[in-house]
Order: C-alpha cells, then sequence, then structure tokens
C-alpha cells in the first residue's frame, strides 16, 4: 500500500473516522498481529496485543508523521513494545516464582526451526526462512521484531557493529526471493 | 548522490524497521518523494517485512468487530461524568487545600530552622577563620630565623610532662607550646618563669591562663629578660611571687 494512503487513513483516524480505522486495520492487522505472535508465540495471546495496540492506534494517531517513518513501521514499533513490555512482566512474575528464564534468542530459534506444518502459512515460513543461516534469522528478528539497535544486534551475536546493516540487507534480500519463490512472481 | 550505493548501504532496511532517529526518518521521507527507486525499493523491504510478519500470524485473520466494541465502551458511561465532575472537583480542590495549607507551614518552620542553622554556621566559619588566621601568624612567628627553641623537660612531679618554649630575643616574644602538659586540677594554674642561673633567680613571665578553652594550647608572652632557663610550676589561681619548687613541672636551659 502507498506510504501517502496509508498516512492519510491515519489521518483519517486522527479525527475519529471509524471506516478509515477499520480500512487501516484491514490493510496492517494481520502484518502486526504476526509480529506481536513472532514475539510471544501464542497466537490467542498475540490476538489480545493486537487489538491493544490498535486500541493505541485509535487514541494517539495524532502522534503520527513522517519524522516517525512509514506508517507500517510506526505500527510495528507500536507492537514491538506491547509484546516486549508484556514479555518483561511475564518474565518478572516467572523470576519471582524463582523459575528459569529462557534467553530470548534462543527460545526464538526454536520456534523458527519448528513452524507448525500443518498450517499452510507456517508452511509458508518454512519456506520464506529456506536456507537462510541461522545468524540472518537472529538479524531479522532482533531488528524488526525486538526492535535491538545495530550496537545490541553486534554484541548480542558477536559479529562487528560495522556489518550488521549490510548484513540486514543481504539476508532480506534472501528472504525478499524465498517469498518471490513462493507466491510466484508478482 | 548515487543512490545504487546509497540503497546498497542497507539504510533503507533500518529505515522501515524504524531504527533511525527522527531527522534521518524526514530526510528519507523526501528522498522518496525525489526518486521513485528509492521509493520502490523502501515499498519491496516493506512488503518483505510484512510478508514475513504475516507469515508469523499463522493464517489468523484478525476481527474488527471486537477491536470496534472495546472502543465503543468508555462511551457508554461518558453521560455520567458531567453529574459528579463537580463533586468530584469540589472534593479534590478540598483536599488539595489542606495539603497545601499543612505543606506550607511545614516549609515555614524548616525554613525558619534552616535560618537559625545558617546563622550558627556563618559563626563557625567566622571562629575558623579567626583561629586560621591567628595559627598562621603563629606558624609564621614560630618559623623566623631568629628564634630560638628551647625543650623544657618533665620533673619529679610530672616525668611525662614536656613543653616548648620558642623564643625571641630580639622583639621579646616568647610562645610556649604546652600541649605536653596535663591539664591543671581546678583552682590551679600554669606559670611561667625566666631564670637566671647564678645566682638562681626566678622572673615570672606570665600565666597560662584557660588552658582548657585553649585549642592550640601556644601561649605568647613577652620576655625581655636575659634568661638561661625556662620553667614552668602549678601555682594558685593568680600566680604566685615566686615558683613553688615542688610544683615545678617543665624544666629547660638555654642553648648559649
Amino acid at each position: 500500500m502507498p506510504q501517502t494512503e496509508a498516512a492519510d487513513l491515519v489521518g483519517r483516524v486522527q479525527d475519529k473516522d471509524m471506516e478509515a480505522f477499520r480500512e487501516l486495520h484491514t490493510r496492517f492487522a494481520e502484518n502486526i498481529c504476526g509480529a506481536i505472535n513472532a514475539v510471544v508465540r501464542d497466537p490467542m495471546l498475540a490476538e489480545e496485543l493486537c487489538q491493544d495496540v490498535f486500541v493505541t492506534v485509535w487514541e494517539k494517531a495524532g502522534q503520527y508523521n513522517a519524522s516517525k517513518g512509514r506508517v507500517f513501521t510506526w505500527l510495528l514499533n507500536i507492537a514491538r513494545n506491547r509484546a516486549i513490555d508484556h514479555l518483561r512482566s511475564r518474565n518478572y512474575k516467572r523470576q519471582k516464582q524463582n523459575l528459569h528464564t529462557e534467553n530470548f534468542v534462543d527460545t526464538e530459534n526454536e520456534a523458527v526451526e519448528l513452524p507448525e506444518e500443518s498450517h499452510p502459512l507456517a508452511e509458508k515460513l518454512g519456506l520464506y526462512l529456506q536456507g537462510l543461516t541461522e545468524k540472518c534469522r537472529q538479524i531479522i528478528q532482533l531488528i524488526y521484531f525486538r526492535g535491538y539497535s545495530q550496537k545490541a544486534i553486534a554484541e548480542e551475536l558477536d559479529i562487528p557493529l560495522g556489518t550488521v546493516k549490510t548484513r540486514n540487507r543481504d539476508c532480506l534480500g534472501r528472504l525478499r526471493k524465498n517469498m518471490e519463490t513462493a507466491n510466484g512472481p508478482g | 548522490m548515487d543512490l545504487d550505493k546509497y540503497i546498497a548501504s542497507g539504510i533503507l532496511e533500518l529505515y522501515v524497521a524504524g531504527q533511525l532517529s527522527e531527522r534521518e526518518n524526514r530526510e528519507i521521507a523526501a528522498l522518496a518523494e525525489a526518486h521513485p527507486r528509492v521509493r520502490e525499493e523502501i515499498e519491496a523491504i516493506e512488503a518483505t517485512v510484512r510478508g514475513l510478519s504475516s507469515a508469523y500470524a499463522a493464517g489468523r485473520k484478525p476481527d474488527f468487530a471486537p477491536l470496534q466494541s472495546r472502543l465503543a465502551k468508555p462511551s457508554r458511561v461518558r453521560p455520567l461524568w458531567p453529574a459528579y465532575s463537580g463533586w468530584a472537583a469540589a472534593v479534590v480542590v478540598g483536599a488539595a487545600s489542606v495539603y497545601f495549607y499543612v505543606q506550607n507551614r511545614d516549609l515555614q518552620s524548616q525554613l525558619q530552622r534552616q535560618e537559625l542553622m545558617r546563622g550558627a554556621l556563618e559563626e563557625q566559619i567566622a571562629n575558623t577563620e579567626d583561629s586560621l588566621k591567628e595559627a598562621n601568624r603563629l606558624l609564621e612567628a614560630l618559623g623566623e630565623r631568629s628564634i630560638q627553641v628551647v625543650p623544657l623537660q618533665g620533673q619529679t612531679v610530672a616525668p611525662e610532662a614536656y613543653a616548648r618554649a620558642y623564643w625571641n630575643r630580639e622583639d621579646t616574644r616568647l610562645y610556649i607550646d604546652a600541649r605536653g602538659l596535663p591539664e591543671p586540677p581546678p583552682g590551679m594554674v600554669y606559670q611561667v618563669w625566666s631564670l637566671t642561673l647564678d645566682p638562681l633567680t626566678p622572673v615570672s613571665l606570665g600565666l597560662l591562663e584557660d588552658f582548657a578553652a585553649d585549642a592550640d594550647k601556644i601561649f605568647a608572652l613577652q620576655n625581655p629578660n636575659a634568661s638561661e632557663a625556662f620553667g614552668i610550676t602549678l601555682e594558685p589561681a593568680g600566680g604566685s611571687a615566686t615558683p613553688t619548687l615542688e610544683q615545678l613541672y617543665t624544666l629547660g636551659t638555654v642553648p648559649s
């Protein structure tokens, strides 16, 4: 969807235009709920948090402008914060119960390795990520769904800071090719 | 601008991720408007990330209806507001007034305490300044070339006691460092004597008054005599005409 059109929708949501809001939801909800599920790994919970995100969008549409980046980027940012807030509070509860908390990235990789084969879209995820190195999967996960800075990624994955940006580009390029193959051209 | 190089740098991927500053975001938005290639690249990146996100949604299509009903809820509560808001405001203002009154009173008394403390501190500073000046003056005096140092050793009645005399013959000043003397018993005072030895002639140089209260225990006296020795005796308050030799605490001869 062209950015100008999406930005227009957000502008109308700011004026409490319910139809524009419905349109925005139709266009982005699946992406946003998916991005949250990529973090929390619980589709029911992801839907609930996703609803929170759109309530925030309804209330704070006035805060959006070009300095926040693309509309999708703005939505992704709100979603990320919501998902990570949730994880933090959950981890906090876990720690209070003296249970072991695993490293995020480790749980992440397990989940990426084990898509639900039964579902056609989970199958798709497997096709998309096919052939991507472990590092690539991690970089994409950390940058887009976790909001890690380049510096944090370099430290987490033990790679030189200067290479994070171009590596990410290469990894996304590979992902793009996989998607084209999986979905057919166009 | 070399667009190929710019696109290859990976900055547009970071732009879609939301990793750039507000300034950079504006710059890229402007660049995308000016250059279709940049815009197309951004859209392709966004499509890739959105495709991946959707794949994580595992086919669940989020429904708008529950969201809409959630947004509608607060408006049903709204009509109650005007009826109670006046009272609520009155209660809030009342509570706030009491709170601020108490706060103000506390601050007033706190301020008074601070004022008192400030006065005390100012006095303390003045006192410290005075004693520092005094100490510097003393240090200067004791450092003069013409000053003679006479150690006074403890005698039978107080073997542990000691003192030092600093004597400037030229201007007749005499300083007694009495830090090594015990505090005199109530009603008693140390008296300093100048002695010439043959025959033994004592001349009183003065008393070490307010001994306990004196912080540095250095006493300034005058000594115009041709002293050969100095002695310190313990005498009844006000001093004596001749030294009580049984109460001779310290004694030292002036090196010739």
